[in-house]
């Protein structure tokens, strides 16, 4: 639904001495609807990237763009989904949805007919009343999905929103949002450290170098869409599986060898 | 053998005195509790119904009980604690309104903190004891002073603690209000303070606790009614038995309250309680 633009972004943190450059030149950009996914080794900035673009966090240099035009902090037009779930625990699910809705300036009446809707197609209309607590760790994940798609932001952004995630659930939840992606559509972009799931669900795979962080490779996925599981069983996605993973393993120290 | 092939667990081998993380049953937890005190009743009973401890010190426990009741029919006792609960209450009031509006402030800005976590931290291990006299040459002895020891005894600990808990709310609850777009104001009042309401309500109740020791000293030093009016008194006239009872009483209404709090905790924080 928007184009992203990072154009020469640098960040670092810390003072004097301290000062750590994390983020070096970064240029990117997502095409309207492109679902691209951001990978690299722990602690290379990839988590850095997406708060900037959030707007959660200021930067040293260059540009972040929506359609062109500079972001000024955090917005309704960005969508972000953290690993965390972030569910707000004293409110029930449904009432979580409404939450953000009703910050967007959603009257009551519509915010609780837009946060049933959303609740539905993550599939959990049975527990909109139920607290949080009483949620397993997907079931978490996919109220927070529909929080953050309810809204209608331009650009949706997701830091490894299934890392702490079984793999059953996390299969499940790849599936899922391909469906939701494949039938709303939008910008998105994905923070993981799994290249599968990044070979499975993406346009385009970012690989991010560490020390500082830069963009290192570019991959696109030439896999059809619609895509369903088969396809992790191609011979084109085992490829570009293995083309991605040694391109990120350059960046990890050795294993000792027994 | 004499174990069946589909031995069960073995059960109360160990002993419940020194075994970890057994849970308890709640039958027996209260059995234990109830015996405790009435040992200790036993035990007093005995020390001062066969002369062991000198009934002018100690009376006996039918001695206060029946000191207590005629002084609940002469309306004594309830005069009293009308008017040391109304106090407790205003003054805990105050310090309660004060210190939430104080500590998510202090918990939530950097620079509000910087101001007020190191100077209540010195305040705080003053004690307050000291005050008394000066509270009494600032304002004199009416009613306000009682309020104002019982405040200086307990803000002081709260907005410390009120502080914590606004900032054991997590970063990424705030991260989702300002993604939202939400105004800081909107943040404070909407997720904030709601995410620190367990906790500010845990504070609250402990504080409470101990509002009860700074009404009876302000009461002990100078004043003309309340409970701890009516210790000093009796200490004139050496009535043990008034003064064991009114200790005994302010044990009971510290419990009382203390468990009322905890069952408003229960009901407001379900949420909580989920699987
Ligand atoms: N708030 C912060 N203050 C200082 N250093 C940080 C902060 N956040 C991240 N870093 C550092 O920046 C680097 C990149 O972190 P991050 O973006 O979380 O990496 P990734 O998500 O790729 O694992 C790491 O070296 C990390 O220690
Ligand atoms: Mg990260």
């Amino acid at each position: 639904m928007a184009e992203l633009t990072i154009a020469g972004v640098d960040k670092s943190y810390g003072h004097g001495e301290q000062r750590k450059q994390v983020l070096e030149q970064i240029d990117l950009t997502l095409g309207d609807n492109e679902f691209v996914s951001l990978v690299g080794a722990s602690g290379c900035g990839k988590s850095t990237l997406l708060t900037l673009v959030a707007g959660l966090q200021t930067f040293d240099g260059g540009d972040i763009l929506v359609d062109g035009k500079p972001i000024d902090g955090p917005g309704l037009d960005r969508g972000v989904v953290f690993q965390s779930y972030t569910l707000l625990p004293w409110k029930s699910v449904r009432a979580n949805v409404e939450f953000a809705l009703l910050a967007a300036g959603n009257d009551s009446a519509s915010a609780r007919r837009i946060a049933d809707e959303h609740l539905a197609l993550v599939g959990l209309s049975q527990v909109a009343n139920a607290w949080p607590n009483q949620l397993s760790g997907g079931m978490k994940q996919r109220v927070a999905i529909a929080r953050a798609l309810s809204y209608k932001p331009r650009i949706l952004l997701m830091d490894e929103p299934f890392g702490a995630l079984d793999a059953m659930t996390r299969h499940q939840m790849q599936l899922l949002l391909t469906r939701v992606w494949e039938s709303h559509r939008l910008t998105v972009l994905f923070v993981t450290h799994d290249v599968e799931e990044a070979v499975y669900l993406s346009d385009r795979i970012v690989a991010l170098g560490a020390n500082p962080g830069h963009v290192k490779a570019i991959f696109d996925v030439d896999l059809p869409r619609p895509r369903d599981e088969t396809i992790m069983e191609s011979a084109a996605f085992t490829a570009l599986k293995r083309h991605v993973l040694d391109t990120i393993r350059e960046d990890m120290p050795a294993l000792p060898a027994f | 053998m004499p174990q069946s092939s589909t031995s069960s667990p073995r059960r109360g081998t160990s002993s419940p005195w020194f075994s970890l993380q057994q849970p308890l049953s709640r039958r027996r937890f209260w059995g234990v509790a109830i015996a405790v005190f009435a040992a200790l009743l036993v035990l007093w009973w005995v020390a001062t119904a066969c002369g062991l401890v000198p009934k002018i010190f100690m009376p006996t426990p039918l001695a206060v009980i029946e000191r207590l009741a005629a002084m609940v029919a002469n309306g004594t006792l309830l005069s009293d604690i009308g008017v040391s609960l109304l106090r407790i209450a205003l003054a805990f009031l105050a310090s309660t309104m004060m210190a939430v509006a104080i500590g998510v402030l202090a918990g939530t800005y950097g620079i509000w903190r910087a101001v007020i976590e190191p100077l209540v931290d010195f305040v705080r291990y003053m004690p307050v004891v000291a005050f008394v006299p000066l509270t009494i040459l600032w304002v004199g002895t009416d009613e306000f002073q009682k309020l104002l020891v019982i405040w200086i005894g307990t803000f002081f600990q709260q907005v410390l603690m009120i502080m914590d808990a606004a900032r054991r709310v997590p970063q990424d609850y705030i991260g989702l209000g300002r993604t939202l777009g939400m105004s800081n104001l909107a943040i404070v009042r909407r997720i904030v303070l709601p995410g620190a309401l367990p906790d500010i309500w845990d504070a609250t109740r402990i504080c409470l606790g101990w509002a009860w020791t700074w009404l009876v000293l302000a009461e002990l030093v100078a004043a003309n009614s309340g409970m701890g009016y009516r210790i000093v008194v009796s200490q004139r006239y050496f009535q043990t038995d008034t003064i064991i009872g009114y200790i005994l009483v302010l044990g009971l209404l510290g419990l009382l309250t203390d468990q009322i709090m905890r069952l408003v905790e229960r009901r407001l924080f379900r949420y909580r309680q989920g699987a």
